[in-house]
């Protein structure tokens, strides 16, 4: 990944763990803004930036638009469901109409893979920020899982992450599990995890963890209970039935039997242990309730934590990161 | 211009390429020889040129009737003599389909205007739909000699084999879109490594592989005659190969783009670069250069696909496959050969 200051945010893969760092800390400095009695900061009062939502979310778009809005910056979201985009006009045609508002950045969701690199090859001039590409990556989610759990260890070492730099991460056992194959969030977090130094190991069935996985550094598993005792931070992911991943098992019930997070597994955690997840989560499929209102998820965290490190991500690609 | 001499070249033919002059008279080669005596005649300078029959492209969407703003054949007839072709074959998915004699004869038509000559391949069933065959023999009666549903399979190994015994009597050949379509489910570009990387679907080669070595069984069977078109692995050329070395009438042909390209070129996410069967592992582009130059490959076809610009705008996932070819095809063999190897481009061009 080319370094994002001043630059776009397309893709984890590549990143290095000082580029990394450099968003975590900035993130970092942000995280107070939530705490002023005004909650914003100038830097980037004149600049315009819109979200541009060709699929579904809520979480994301609300969690950018609030980033955007505490550094100042002028927000115009459009929520361009896939049924809207008139048939026959290009995605091109689309930038274009919207490139001719003035923009300095595009905060881009898109059910296609590869949807926001074309646009930067588009508007080379304007900052491309990936909010989700098709199965392809989710750059922003990936920084603030590593952001989540940076903290809470920092936390318990009685420091800050900023202090702490990558070193809680070096060999750090981070477990990612279910539909990996179809999943945004699994690679980006993968290319992350991997960056600071942590040991990484994706379980799930056969056909959404392809043993040729390796291919990207990981360990492959298809045992749950025995990577649970292994992980000490669990990445749980949303089984994507809306892309057909449903054809990939033979029930729900089946998956959530063999690679479910449930209740029963909970009780043999170490207490330690984290679990994440990116939401939505499909409570009883991946997830059971009892673990995602535990005290070993960090689901609400992830949530509250995106805004600083989308605030980061806006502030170093849109303003360089100089002049603050 | 009616009476020139192509001056200083180097002749090929089937068996040898040599230093000769070509003079032409009406359209009509009157002598090949060194120090011609052509008397008033316009002279071009070909010094440094190889002088050979024009190309013959087996594989061309002229996306006409249907698709005018991508190509038409006229405009697709220009780019074939821009690229040396001196004959084409236009292929049948067009919208509609070219599966009626009706429909064929006005291609052929239309053929007969543009800049060189137009052969048509007509579709196998009717639609393309893969269940019912079209008129096989009132279009072989109207000369047609090849028949295909490509830009898909004939899926139904039943159709298939019907109309592999049907065709067989009438002489005429079967030119079969080797990708099994439920292998192929959700897939836009090869299935490996980048494919994942990318969060792409993937076609993997083995639904080539299964479709090539289902369709050679079944002209095992039936006997007749077979065409496999753009070959794009190493294992499906080898399975043509030992199935003509077995007996069977088989020909095959690969692409242009599958001879240069492979599958990493889709990391950029341009559509440009999307193309069925898809742009395969770099060890698969390696092993079909590797039998080009071994003479071992029938035939170089284009599966020139145009479509117009803005649909080619669209994400990966969504824009049409198909890429360009009548206008490359020859550097890129030449490329692909190594130089000064004349015979070998003219055979397979």
């Amino acid at each position: 990944m080319r370094t994002i200051r001043g630059g776009h945010l397309l893709t984890l893969e590549g990143v290095d763990r000082v580029q990394v760092v450099d968003v975590l800390d900035t993130a970092e400095s942000f995280v107070e803004v939530h705490h002023r009695t005004i909650r914003k900061v100038p830097a980037l009062t004149g600049r315009v930036v819109a979200s541009l939502f060709f699929e579904e979310s809520t979480r994301t778009r609300l969690s950018f638009e609030t980033a955007a809005k505490r550094l100042s910056a002028d927000v115009i979201s459009l929520a361009v469901a896939a049924s809207s985009v008139k048939k026959g006009e290009s995605l091109r045609d689309t930038i274009s109409t919207i490139e001719a508002l003035g923009l300095d950045a595009v905060v881009l969701r898109h059910r296609s893979s590869g949807a926001s690199e074309q646009v930067a090859r588009f508007v080379p001039h304007v900052h491309v920020i990936n909010a989700g590409d098709g199965q392809h990556q989710h750059p922003t989610q990936g920084l603030l899982d590593a952001f989540t759990v940076r903290q809470v260890l920092a936390e318990r070492r009685g420091t800050t992450g900023r202090e702490s730099g990558a070193e809680l991460f070096d060999g750090l056992r981070v477990l990612i599990v279910g539909d990996v194959l179809h999943s945004r969030v699994a690679r980006s977090d993968i290319a992350v995890y991997r960056a600071l130094g942590a040991n990484v190991r994706v379980v799930g069935p056969g056909t959404l963890v392809p043993r040729e996985l390796t291919e990207w550094g990981v360990e492959v598993s298809y045992d749950l209970d025995e990577s649970l005792e292994w992980a000490q931070v669990i990445g749980l992911l949303r089984l994507q039935s809306e892309r057909g991943s449903g054809e990939f098992v033979p029930s729900l019930g089946e998956f959530a039997t063999h690679y479910g997070l449930t209740s029963a597994r909970l009780t043999t955690l170490d207490p330690r242990t984290l679990v994440m997840h990116p939401g939505p989560m499909n409570r009883g499929v991946e997830i059971d309730n009892a673990v995602a209102d535990s005290a070993h998820s960090l689901v609400t965290r992830q949530v509250a934590n995106g805004v600083p490190v989308r605030m980061a991500v806006l502030y170093l690609t849109v303003a360089g990161g100089d002049g603050r | 211009m009616s009476r020139y001499v192509l001056r200083g070249g180097v002749v090929v033919g089937p068996t040898e390429a040599r230093r000769a002059d070509v003079l032409v008279d009406e359209g009509r080669i009157i002598s090949v020889g060194t120090d011609l005596d052509v008397g008033r005649a316009e002279e071009l300078d070909c010094t440094g040129a190889w002088v050979g029959p024009a190309y013959v492209d087996l594989h061309s969407h002229l996306r006409e009737p249907g698709a005018e703003a991508a190509e038409t054949i006229h405009s697709g007839a220009r780019a074939g003599v821009r690229g040396g072709y001196g004959a084409l074959v236009a292929m049948p998915n067009t919208e509609p389909a070219l599966d009626s004699v009706s429909l064929v004869r006005d291609v052929l038509e239309r053929g007969r205007s543009s800049a060189l000559d137009v052969a048509v391949c007509a579709a196998i069933t009717v639609g393309r739909r893969g269940e019912r065959l079209a008129p096989l023999g009132d279009l072989a009666a109207l000369g047609v000699r090849l028949f295909s549903d490509d830009g898909t399979g004939v899926a139904n190994p039943l159709v298939m084999r019907r109309a592999l015994e049907y065709a067989r009597p009438l002489g005429v050949r079967l030119a079969q879109h080797c990708e099994d379509a439920s292998l192929c489910a959700g897939g836009v570009m090869n299935e490996g490594e980048w494919s994942r990387r990318l969060g792409l679907g993937g076609r993997p080669a083995i639904a080539e592989e299964i479709m090539v070595a289902r369709d050679l069984d079944l002209l095992r069977l039936t006997g007749g005659r077979l065409h496999l078109l753009h070959l794009s692995t190493a294992r499906a050329v080898g399975l043509a190969l030992a199935a003509r070395a077995e007996g069977l009438d088989v020909t095959f042909e690969v692409t242009p783009h599958h001879l240069v390209l492979d599958e990493s070129a889709c990391a950029a996410y341009d559509p440009i670069m999307k193309v069925h069967p898809p742009l395969r592992a770099a060890s698969d582009v390696a092993a079909l250069g590797e039998l080009l130059r071994q003479g071992r490959l029938d035939a170089v076809a284009t599966d020139h696909a145009p479509h117009a610009p803005e649909t080619k705008d669209q994400p990966f996932d969504e824009a049409p496959a198909g890429m360009l070819g009548l206008e490359h095809a020859a550097s890129v063999v030449h490329e692909v050969l190594g130089a000064n190897r004349p015979l070998d481009l003219f055979r397979v061009l």
